[in-house]
């Protein structure tokens, strides 16, 4: 029988309605009670005075490269590098190589995923090899553990499939998640079409070719009422359209990036590779459209688009390096520093945005920290100042597109399952 | 006043007192290129590697002329279709040059920021001589001493720059440096050959040709790519030219003064009539010469920096 306490710290879970200090009590992984002045006798102690204490962060997209690209990050480094950044669960896209189109791969990264600390929920390809024609088996990839379709590092570009994938996934209901896209008006593009672009002489992505595809999609999910969550939300006008779905009560969520929540298109003109991402850095003022839909529920969620590449890849000419950034690591830091801290969200939206959201759209059991259920929270230290050193991360590639940044606020311990998955 | 960073990038990167410094300089190299013996010592033991990722003669021989005039030891590395195409990257490149122990780096790149990339690895000052559509600083100091030695100065010109500008480099610099020392720029060209925010560069735009040269103090004429036509962007050559080619028709729509300039090389017939490229407003021959007096300039700036540095 395994023992432990964690004292004094101010535990947050808007789900259980807890707002307070207080020591909680875990036995053989299982919270046995949670109150002040707990008597217990051979428990392994934790200090967590001064700590926050909340429901284990769920990262709803994260590219964990395994099969196919184990030189960026494995299952087991992606998994430690999301637990170290708070995360207790986290889903991964299919993109790898092979794709997750069959129930062979998918069983493949919930074998793998087996040995980490933390919960891994494979999304499986909306079609095959992610051509955009033909749908997968969804219901035996769900059978194996598969919990949402993505064809996620591009749109599904033909409105029939798409509107067929909505529809087929209502028999499981299941969630489309698409990376919207159109994929003429993004041709050839490595940064956002905007001011910035003018003046480096790089070719744009319109802001146009992601809002086309987001209202495209809104309108054949509200035609065959199906699920659909738009990932990496990155325009004022795809928030706009977002919001008046939501409205009229069609079942759409999204979620938001961290980097394009605290980064524009101005941090381009360094050229910096780790800059390039898609959907692109956009501009200030689509960034505050973004901020202001995460505060006000138009956007569910916050999710990282963990995008692992190599140094050797990421170190050419801007428009040669490929797409994304690492983020699991920098994520609820950036978080803490930027808006908790600021006072532009509560903790309670903190544990909405970052836990509870991602596992509903995604279908999966809510974590609460209550009497009776598994140990899964994470530990924060609201006061850590720590400087983001690439070569300190854990995970296996350093695109990180925060270098240098000061934050203040980490993940002090994460517990996932019951276990410990996370010791700073 | 020296300049302020080890290399030029780009003109947005300059300010103001800068440019004048480098004009000014340029302008006594001028008289220089006017004496029998062209040559002077200043950079004799400096090695200079002209770097071309992209095939280039003017530039690169405006470069060369100008390092020999000022007796370095040139290097030419031209990588297009050689090492690149068996898998070099770029950073391998940087390696080779800080290896040779070059002091000074001139290059061209196709692809925005190229320099940039190199800047920042090398320890050798670089001069970007073209990245993709982004900058081409000494294309456009030259051609602001070719303005400035006709008028006496750029504040309150009216430049119209005329042609491919969302894909031009030389646009881009112009654009930066003009605004800079105050002139008043007009883009001309179709809407689709405009960046999309080109408003916030701070310049005036029209699609009309014909109602820009009445204001116009200088006439800019930019190459237009025959691979543009027929795409989407414009759908013929022919269809451009009789809207925006410089003709000795609309050119009499001009003040007397005015001065017609082009980066070469020019599509004769397509964006300026040969009778316009080769008449009496044409200062297009003065841009080339003046090309090897502002590399000369920024060869001396930049050199004599790094020798001074090596002699504390
Ligand atoms: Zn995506």
């Amino acid at each position: 029988m395994e023992q432990i306490i964690i004292r004094n710290g101010h535990v947050v879970d808007p789900s259980s309605q807890l707002n307070e200090q207080a020591d909680i009590l875990i036995r053989d992984g299982l919270i046995e009670s949670i109150g002040r002045d707990l008597q217990i006798d051979d428990a392994h102690e934790i200090d967590a005075t001064g700590k926050w204490i909340i429901p284990g962060l769920c990262d709803m997209h994260v590219h964990l490269r395994e099969p196919g690209r184990e030189d960026k990050e494995t299952i087991e480094s992606g998994t430690r590098a999301a637990a170290a950044g708070g995360y207790t669960a986290l889903a991964c896209m299919p993109n790898t190589s092979p794709v997750n189109d069959c129930q062979s791969v998918t069983q493949f990264i919930i074998d793998r995923a087996g040995r980490t600390p933390i919960g891994v929920y494979p999304i499986a390809a909306i079609t095959k090899n992610l051509e955009g024609n033909e749908l997968t088996e969804m219901g035996e990839l769900i059978e194996c553990g598969a919990v949402a379709f993505s064809d996620d590092g591009r749109c599904v570009a033909n409105g029939e499939v798409l509107r067929r994938a909505l529809e087929y996934a209502r028999r499981f209901d299941r969630t489309i998640i698409e990376h919207c896209e159109d994929l003429h008006l993004a041709a050839g593009g490595s940064m956002h079409e905007g001011t910035v672009s003018a003046r480096l002489g790089l070719q744009g992505i319109p802001g146009l070719a992601e809002e086309i595809m987001v209202s495209r999609d809104i309108q054949i999910c509200e035609y065959v009422r199906g699920r659909l969550h738009i990932a990496h939300v990155s325009t004022e006008k795809s928030v706009e359209l977002i919001r008046a779905a939501k409205q009229r009560g069609i079942r759409v969520t999204a979620e938001v990036t961290p980097h394009h929540l605290f980064l524009t298109d101005e941090a381009v003109a360094s050229f910096d590779t780790n800059t390039k991402m898609n959907p692109p850095l956009r501009s200030e003022r689509d960034r505050t459209a973004c901020l202001a839909g995460l505060l006000d529920g138009t956007i569910d969620c916050i999710a990282t688009d963990h995008a692992p590449h190599t140094i050797t890849e990421k170190e050419v000419e801007y428009s040669l390096a490929p797409n994304g950034v690492v983020g699991l690591e920098t994520a609820l830091s950036l978080i803490l520093t930027h808006l908790v801290h600021t006072r532009k969200m509560d903790l309670q939206r903190l544990v909405e945005t970052m836990s509870h959201a991602p596992r509903k759209i995604l279908g999966i059991a809510p974590v609460v920290i209550a009497t009776g259920r598994v140990a899964d929270m994470t530990i924060i230290d609201p006061e850590k100042f720590w400087v983001v050193d690439p070569s300190r991360l854990i995970s296996k590639s350093k695109n990180t597109a925060f270098r240098g940044w000061t934050m203040r606020g980490a993940a002090e311990m994460t517990i996932a399952g019951g276990r410990i998955a996370y010791s700073g | 006043m020296p300049l302020r960073n080890k290399d030029i990038l780009g003109i947005a990167e300059l300010n103001v007192d800068e440019i004048d410094l480098i004009l000014d300089t340029a302008d006594s190299f001028s008289e220089i290129s006017q004496r029998v013996i062209k040559k002077v010592p200043t950079l004799r033991g400096k090695t200079v590697v002209n770097f071309f990722h992209e095939p280039s003669t003017r530039t690169r021989i405006s470069f060369e002329i100008a390092e020999k005039r000022l007796s370095a030891d040139s290097i030419n590395f031209a990588t297009s279709g050689s090492s690149f195409s068996k898998g070099e990257t770029l950073l391998d490149t940087v390696r080779n040059l800080e290896a040779m122990n070059a002091d000074i780096i001139v290059m061209r790149h196709g692809i925005p920021g190229a320099s940039h990339f190199i800047a920042s690895r090398a320890h050798a000052s670089v001069i970007n001589a073209g990245d993709g559509a982004h900058e081409h600083p000494t294309q456009a100091l030259l051609d602001m001493l070719t303005i400035r030695q006709h008028t006496g100065s750029l504040e309150n010109l009216t430049v119209a720059i005329v042609g491919d500008i969302d894909h031009s480099r030389v646009a881009r610099s112009n654009i930066f440096g003009l605004v800079k020392k105050k002139a008043r720029v007009i883009l001309v060209a179709p809407p689709t050959l405009l960046p999309h925010r080109v408003d916030d560069l701070g310049v005036e735009v029209s699609y009309d040709f014909e109602s820009v040269i009445p204001k116009a103090d200088v006439i800019m004429m930019l190459r237009i790519q025959r691979e543009r036509q027929g795409k989407v962007l414009i759908p013929s050559l022919r269809e451009y030219s009789r809207y925006y080619c410089l003709t000795p028709e609309r050119l009499k729509l001009a003040p007397a003064k005015v001065l017609v300039m082009h980066p070469g090389p020019l599509n004769r017939g397509v964006e300026i009539d040969p009778a316009v490229a080769d008449g009496p407003h044409s200062i297009i021959l003065e841009q080339v010469s003046n090309g090897i007096a502002v590399r000369m300039a920024l060869l001396f700036l930049l050199g004599g920096r790094s020798s001074r540095e090596q002699s504390n």
